[in-house]
């Protein structure tokens, strides 16, 4: 359904015989025919549902933007009423929702704040349903309530739960309303809602496939009993769920009081030309901000999953790499292209994604840079073009796939477009929107078991909200403040945590050196110390990237630190506490000093880069350390304003030995513990790492040849080899380029066959015929 | 429509902007005008006459020879190359690919492990400024990072042609 004029208008004809006929779409049409009339006419005319021209807008401008600011203003206040029926603090505390408007084929109109990559996975639960007919069965009625958490129809993973409910006026569907939060467990193979351990699709937890819960507004019994034998933690579950129902029907509410005030078919034409507004809104900053041209960028992911420690079936046991090359191509015209050929194929693990949660989550990132408004709809995606390899981790050819932390891959995939657009920013002279990447957003302490009030229980930490931010062209990054995921994330408050989690802080600290060295340093993570108890049964793991700094530094910035873990079992802290001696507290701030094991006996300590784990039992007094990751650099670190140098020092956020080493700085140490550093010497000292720097670099076509030998003897770890091996598979065309690069003869490859690892997957797959 | 003056300009690329005016910028409508002012200062703070069409990178810059030609040129005065071409192809590089050259930077347990990444430093050969740096897995092919299309951003996004090489 389109702008036809026919299509605008209620007929009063149409009215009378409304109750009699079935269709429910816009003049007797079906919804799957309007969805198809508006992919038709988009595509043939390159403008939203083919709005050459915005009449309402235009004529009535200032009622267009009435009617959008209380769209707008009445989904941020839905979002911010109901989250306090909520009782997760991930919901409540950090804000993990969102609620967006949609029309009635599923396109996004206008979204709340808040987790906002749903604006496109809940359109495309929406679009799934009018695809496959709901409107017959099992129909589509007033007061309808339907969830949707399935990753393959379109979610990110399945811990992000979707309630939808249609909104009808005069028999019609106007559009629909979606409420989405991240819910604390979805019953799979572990605790928590993005557990570690699935590494298929039928390992992820309970999904639910655009499934019909509720009739009149009322939940259905079978509903209820069966979601709440379902899932480990049934009460959070339960008022999540009304979360999300409330602010569905508060939206519901404020839509049919807007067309009662405006009249219907204002409405509607106001929902198209808005998109198409969106549409053209993306455009214009796209000119306004950037340099047509090309961008080029990648980031990878650590995937051990040889490890001991990673207790998955025998198939899955492979050591990889997460491979997120991209290319952005800004037209003359403003469209944007996003070409990510090249990315590696989907793999035995738990960090698989799908294309609408790959392709909306670039909102997320958008709307911190290049869209930083209100108007956040279907737009800015009708005014992009995406190429996303079919088979690659983001698109996967395999229903089978598991996705609970989706999260993994996609966060260190987008952080690389921020240093490509911000190139753009840099030779535009917009400099203060430079950005140098974000943190991968981890560690995700997670776990479960019997919690301090003997109820079966999950845990998701969201320490993981407030991560180190990248560099700025003119200013360091902030520490321990942000997530790409979540524009308003924030640490959460420790007496919350413990009140939610059987687990006692014995320290929270800046993690020093964590984030990227620079002109301007990228934010600092930090961690915090957690001791396990009032716990039964109690298991956790660990989840984040350990072996790989998951992206780049900027124009001469460093990359952030890469991770590590720090567990212990079998403490003697109970003796310790009982007779008044030291224990651990506190930061792990030089980690190879293992600080805490010299104030500590414990039968077990793992300290090491293994970064991801599947569940460990832990006993309550057993330790776990959950650091969270900082932000890359932006410029030559020698650049580093010395009084900048010294702050850090002061502040706890870099050691004394890498000032030395990465900034050249010369300092002195007070008996107090204060830092000054001298600016003269530390020039000095710069002038001498320079020419240290000529001495030892070395023409890059030189050091080509040898590296170019390397390949052609096939010689690196087999992560590495994997990690080429599928890339070439999928995208040809980027094993053709790799070997025009190295100049490598006309016969070389690198195939699956020739690795010493398990390849299920990588010939026969179970291709998904539901899309 | 924001507009700032070439010392507010100036401030920010020193990084010397105050925070609230900084806040302001950042939360404001951007200022056309922009592009004219930053390239009018940075123009005035290199010690050669070569035209700069488009910032580069930090240091960085395409330049316009009085023969036409483009090229990608350092604020110390080296020449890298072509303006199409991947100046890092011309640069210094040093390769961190084993724990001793990664733990130089990073406390042990914080570098990332050179079996799955290394670290490469790319250095002007004439003022040994570290340009960029790429966290890549062996092999990976030296990334061509920004290829600007300098005619259309005249053409057609400033309105206007490209500087004439002997103007």
């Amino acid at each position: 359904m389109a702008t036809r004029q026919d299509d605008l208008s209620v007929k009063p004809e149409g009215l009378l015989h409304q109750q009699y006929r079935r269709t429910i779409g816009w003049n007797g049409k079906t919804l799957k025919a309007m969805r198809e009339e508006v992919d038709r006419l988009t595509e043939e005319s390159g403008y939203y549902a083919g709005l050459k021209e915005l009449p309402f807008k235009q004529s009535d401008p200032i009622r267009f933007e009435k009617i959008f600011s209380k769209l707008r203003g009445g989904l941020v206040h839905a979002r911010e009423t109901a989250k306090r029926v909520a009782a997760s603090p991930i919901v409540e505390q950090e804000g993990e929702l969102c609620f967006t408007l949609y029309t009635p084929e599923g396109d996004s109109i206008v979204t709340s704040t808040g987790i906002i990559i749903h604006v496109g996975t809940m359109g495309a639960a929406i679009k799934y349903m009018v695809n496959h007919n709901y409107e017959e069965n099992p129909g589509i009625e007033p007061g309808d309530i339907f969830c949707n958490n399935d990753c393959q129809i379109g979610n990110v993973h399945p811990c992000d739960v979707h309630t939808i409910v249609p909104i009808f006026w005069a028999g019609e569907v106007v559009g629909w309303v979606g409420g989405v939060t991240h819910v604390i467990d979805t019953g799979a193979t572990g605790p928590g809602s993005m557990t570690v351990g699935p590494v298929t699709r039928y390992d992820d937890g309970y999904q639910i496939a655009c499934r019909k819960i509720g009739k009149n507004d009322i939940l259905s019994q079978d509903w209820v009993i069966e979601s709440q034998r379902s899932v480990r933690t049934t009460k959070y579950w339960l008022l999540d769920e009304r979360t999300r129902i409330a602010g569905c029907h508060m939206i519901r509410d404020l839509v049919l009081g807007i067309i009662s005030e405006e009249g219907v078919d204002s409405y509607r034409q106001f929902t198209r030309e808005v998109i198409e507004e969106g549409r053209r809104g993306l455009i214009n900053r796209v000119k306004a901000m950037t340099i047509p041209g090309k961008y080029r960028q990648v980031s990878f992911v650590d995937i051990p999953y040889r490890h001991e420690d990673v207790e998955v079936p025998p198939y899955a046991k492979v050591d990889t790499i997460m491979h997120a090359p991209s290319e952005i191509t800004i037209h003359p015209s403003g469209q944007m292209e996003l070409d990510f050929s090249g990315s590696s194929r989907w793999g035995w693990h738990s960090y698989n994604a799908t294309t609408v949660s790959f392709t909306s989550g670039i909102w997320v990132m958008l709307t911190q840079t290049l869209i930083p408004n209100d108007r956040i709809n279907d737009g800015a995606y009708f005014a992009t073009k995406f190429d996303l390899p079919y088979g690659a981790w983001m698109n996967p050819d395999d229903i089978r796939t598991a996705h609970s932390y989706a999260w993994h891959f996609l966060v260190s995939a987008w952080s690389p477009l921020w240093r490509g657009l911000s190139r753009a920013y840099f030779a535009r002279g917009y400099i203060e929107e430079v950005n140098a990447g974000n943190a991968n957003t981890s560690n995700w302490l997670q776990g479960g078991g019997y919690n301090q009030y003997g109820d079966i229980h999950a845990v998701n930490s969201f320490e993981a909200a407030a991560e180190g931010m990248g560099a700025c062209a003119v200013k360091d990054g902030l520490d321990h403040a942000c997530a790409i995921w979540n524009p308003e994330g924030d640490m959460g408050d420790m007496e919350i945590w413990e009140l939610a989690e059987p687990l006692v802080y014995l320290g929270r600290s800046i993690k020093p050196n964590t984030g990227g060295y620079g002109k301007y340093r990228g934010g600092c993570g930090y961690e915090s110390l957690r001791m396990v108890w009032g716990a039964e049964d109690w298991t956790m793991f660990f989840m984040g990237n350990g072996y790989i700094s998951s992206d780049c530094g900027l124009m001469g910035g460093y990359p952030a630190a890469s991770g590590y873990r720090f567990e212990a079992h079998g403490t003697d802290l109970k003796e310790r506490f009982a007779n008044r001696l030291p224990f651990p507290q506190g930061g792990d701030a030089r980690p190879a000093d293992a600080g805490y094991e010299q104030v500590l006996q414990a039968d077990v300590v793992k300290r090491d880069k293994q970064a991801i784990t599947t569940e460990q039992i832990f006993e309550n007094h057993d330790l776990y350390l959950n650091y969270l990751r900082g932000g890359p650099g932006f410029g030559d670190p020698l650049e580093r304003n010395p009084k900048d140098v010294e702050k850090d020092l002061n502040g706890g956020y870099l050691l004394p030995e890498y000032a030395q080493k990465v900034y050249g700085a010369v300092f002195t140490k007070d008996e107090r513990g204060h830092y000054q550093v001298d600016e003269v010497a530390t020039q000095k000292r710069q002038q001498e790492i320079r020419k240290e720097r000529l001495a030892r670099g070395v023409p890059t076509r030189e050091w080509m040849k040898t590296e170019r030998e390397r390949i052609v003897a096939k010689d690196a770890a087999v992560q590495v080899r994997h990690m080429y091996a599928t890339s070439f598979e999928i995208t040809p065309k980027f094993l053709e380029e790799f070997k025009e690069f190295w100049d490598l003869p006309v016969d070389w490859n690198l195939l699956e066959q020739e690795l010493e690892m398990p390849t299920f997957g990588s010939s026969h797959r179970m291709v998904n015929k539901q899309k | 429509m924001a507009e700032y003056d070439r010392a507010t300009i100036e401030e920010l690329i020193d990084g010397t902007i105050d925070f609230f005016k900084l806040k302001e910028m950042l939360s404001s409508f951007k200022d056309p005008g922009r592009f004219d002012t930053y390239i009018e200062v940075l123009q005035d703070r290199v010690k050669w006459q070569d035209r700069i069409l488009l910032p580069y990178g930090l240091h960085l810059y395409v330049v316009q020879k009085t023969d036409g030609k483009r090229m990608i040129k350092c604020d110390c005065g080296h020449e890298f190359c072509d303006a199409n071409d991947n100046w890092k192809l011309h640069a210094l590089v040093y390769v961190r690919d084993t724990e001793d050259r990664v733990q130089e930077l990073y406390p042990e347990y914080l570098a990332p492990d050179p079996k799955w990444q290394v670290i490469r430093e790319y250095y002007c050969p004439t003022c040994a400024t570290q340009l960029e740096v790429e966290a890549v897995t062996p092999w990976y092919p030296v990334i061509h990072d920004f290829q600007p299309d300098i005619d259309g951003f005249y053409k057609e996004w400033l309105g206007r042609p490209v500087p004439d090489p002997a103007g």
